[in-house]
């Protein structure tokens, strides 16, 4: 079993002087509005723990006040932690010294911004090349780099232009170049197309997955937005007031929400796209029901299957991959299972 | 009432004597501190001297020259005609030495204005308590009547350019210490942020992120603290710091209309240049951005 590249354990982040009273409170099980009420304390983050794997992309998900913003910086530091600890790679970077931590923030991981964060004063090379240039790398090879990782983005004929003079969606080309630049093996990213028109979004997500097949890095992706969380995360974590509340893969999430807090993202969302034939058997048919029609493997994504099962009479055998038959879908729980996931839309 | 306004009045200056302790502050400055006075005065008197050998020497024509050609590559054509009108308007009335004099001091009082706003400025935006004891100083500093300083200026360095320019930096100084502060508290905190991410050690930060990001209001603070270190050296020819000041000074002595119209249009002339050519290197960023 391969190592987390990124372990999360207890994690606390309080806004507030006396965090020992704070904590106390939140073991005794009181909410983060509480705790609010009786000691004015911000509860940031409340006891989260989660390992990211290498090569993964995860989404932290949660409305606005969750504490999804404050995790992904209580990771590279940019908030300091109350308590808990941060390994990364075996190596806990809550207690790294302040010189370290710079030196580790210049090698190996890198932020990309909602509001993109440019610097105004710099050309897009020399906003590409910002990281490399803290770092001391001398000017040729960072502009060398700055020009090939724009060239990745696709904004290679740009780079003599002030970020003053792009669109929304390039400037944050522009972001992720600069978190590309200094490659590193870590990649946070902070509601990062939330800003964008909604096609624009969907471009930057085609192009984050297009970034992750060439090179695979680890990514931790913060959202409000489901459907961006489906499209790109490899695991979702869904957080609310503080608490992490649920994670697992977007199929997870979507056929066994944990509770009606989680269900809510749902609405306006076209869940039905991530279920799968394992996820559409007819609970009245059995094996039994199964009389040598077409097969459908259990992977197998719902506008495929009903492409099949639409067209057959009889029900339609679902197999897994050691080739167990685990039921049957007919026209009839195909349809009826629609109308169920269409009821958030 | 006035009865009573008055009987308050009398009593309360015996208790709270307030000018009189400052009287005595200053004679105790003055009986204690002549040295480290003397010491500052000798620094001043030297620095303003080398920048007013330097404009004089210049010929008049290559001043008209080079300032006519940055207004015309700062503002257009149309500026630029208007530095040279103005200029040759102040050489043909007679007042381009004394205008060369006042430039000098004014500049002199603005580098010196810098050198310690600027990095209280830096200062006062990374600590919110310096900045909140700072700030009535400041004010103090900037609404007092200019003439008030004078009096202790000359008490504490004799007459002549020295204390002008002291007092013309006691003036001048508060609009670039809090339009320093301001530019830098205002970089939003993503860009801080971004700063930080990437590996920005504090002197990094400053210099590469909150520093050029701030510049174009730190601009605005450097062209405030010019205009009125200019009107403030014209005030300051009342201890004796020389250049148009004395020309506005004697007109008024005399009540010669003309002659304070003559060398006051010459303060009015200089001021507009200086204000449009600084103002437009505040704004040259974003001007050449779009």
């Amino acid at each position: 079993m391969t190592k987390p590249k990124i372990s999360v354990r207890n994690l606390y982040k309080i806004f507030g002087n006396n965090i020992s009273e704070a904590v106390k409170l939140l073991g005794e099980g009181l909410s983060k509005d509480e705790v609010f009420a009786r000691t004015g304390h911000v509860v940031g983050v409340n006891k989260v723990s989660f390992d990211v794997m290498p090569g993964e992309i995860y989404v932290l998900m949660g409305l606005s006040g969750s504490g999804k913003s404050t995790l992904i910086r209580l990771i590279n530091r940019l908030v300091e932690p109350s308590s808990g600890s941060i390994n990364i790679d075996g190596e806990d970077i809550t207690a790294l010294p302040q010189c370290d931590l710079v030196k580790w923030r210049r090698k190996r991981v890198a932020m990309v911004f909602q509001s993109f964060a440019l610097m105004p004063h710099r050309n897009v090379l020399d906003n590409a090349a910002f990281g490399l240039e803290m770092a001391g790398t001398p000017r040729k090879a960072r502009e060398d780099r700055a020009m090939e990782v724009l060239g990745q983005v696709g904004l290679q004929t740009y780079a003599a232009k002030y970020p003053s003079q792009l669109s929304g969606g390039m400037q944050q080309r522009v972001g992720l170049a600069r978190a590309l630049a200094v490659d590193p093996d870590i990649l946070l990213m902070d509601e990062a197309f939330s800003a964008l028109d909604p096609l624009k979004r969907v471009e930057m997500q085609g192009l984050m997955l297009d970034l992750q097949r060439e090179q695979q890095r680890t990514v931790l992706f913060v959202s409000h937005d489901l459907e961006e969380a489906l499209r790109i995360g490899t695991r979702i974590a869904i957080m609310e007031g503080g608490n992490l509340v649920q994670e697992g893969t977007p199929h997870q999430i979507i056929t066994q929400p944990a509770n009606d807090y989680v269900r809510r993202f749902f609405e306006g969302v076209d869940t039905s796209r991530y279920l799968t034939a394992a996820d559409l058997l007819d609970p009245g048919l059995n094996g039994h029901s199964y009389n040598g029609g077409p097969r459908l493997p259990s992977h197998t994504t719902l506008p495929e299957a009903m492409k099949i099962v639409l067209g057959m009479d009889q029900p339609v055998g679902v197999f897994d991959a050691t080739d167990q038959l685990l039921g049957c879908i007919s026209a009839r729980s195909l349809l009826v299972r629609m109308a169920q996931e269409a009821r958030h839309v | 009432m006035s009865n009573l306004l008055s009987q308050i009045t009398q009593a309360s200056h015996d208790v709270l004597p307030l000018g009189k302790w400052v009287n005595a502050g200053v004679k105790h400055l003055l009986d204690n501190g002549a040295a480290v006075f003397d010491s500052i005065g000798v620094v001043v008197e030297q620095f303003a001297t080398w920048v007013e050998m330097g404009m004089l020497a210049l010929p008049f024509w290559l001043v008209i020259l080079v300032a006519t050609a940055v207004g015309v590559r700062r503002l257009g054509w149309k500026f630029g005609l208007f530095v040279a009108l103005s200029l040759a308007l102040i050489v043909v009335t007679g007042f381009w030495l004394q205008t060369m004099v006042t430039l000098a001091l004014t500049l002199s009082a603005t580098l010196i204005s810098l050198f310690f706003g600027i990095p209280l400025g830096i200062w006062c935006a990374r600590a919110p308590r310096v900045n909140a004891s700072i700030r009535p100083m400041l004010d103090f500093m900037q609404t007092m009547p200019a003439f008030v300083y004078l009096i202790p200026a000359a008490m504490l360095f004799g007459l002549g350019r020295v204390p002008g320019i002291i007092a013309t930096v006691i003036f001048a100084m508060p609009p670039v210490v809090r339009l320093t502060s301001l530019g830098i508290r205002q970089v939003s905190s993503e860009q801080v942020e971004a700063g930080n991410a990437f590996g920005c050690t504090s002197t990094q930060l400053l210099f590469k992120v909150q520093l050029p990001i701030a510049l174009p209001t730190i601009m605005a603070g450097v062209n405030q603290t010019i205009m009125m270190a200019l009107s403030m050296v014209i005030i300051a020819s009342m201890v004796g710091a020389g250049g148009l000041g004395n020309d506005v000074l004697a007109s008024i002595q005399r009540l010669d209309i003309g002659l304070g119209f003559e060398s006051g249009l010459a303060v009015v002339l200089l001021a507009i240049i200086l204000d449009r050519l600084t103002e437009s290197f505040g704004v040259a960023r974003e001007s050449s951005d779009s």
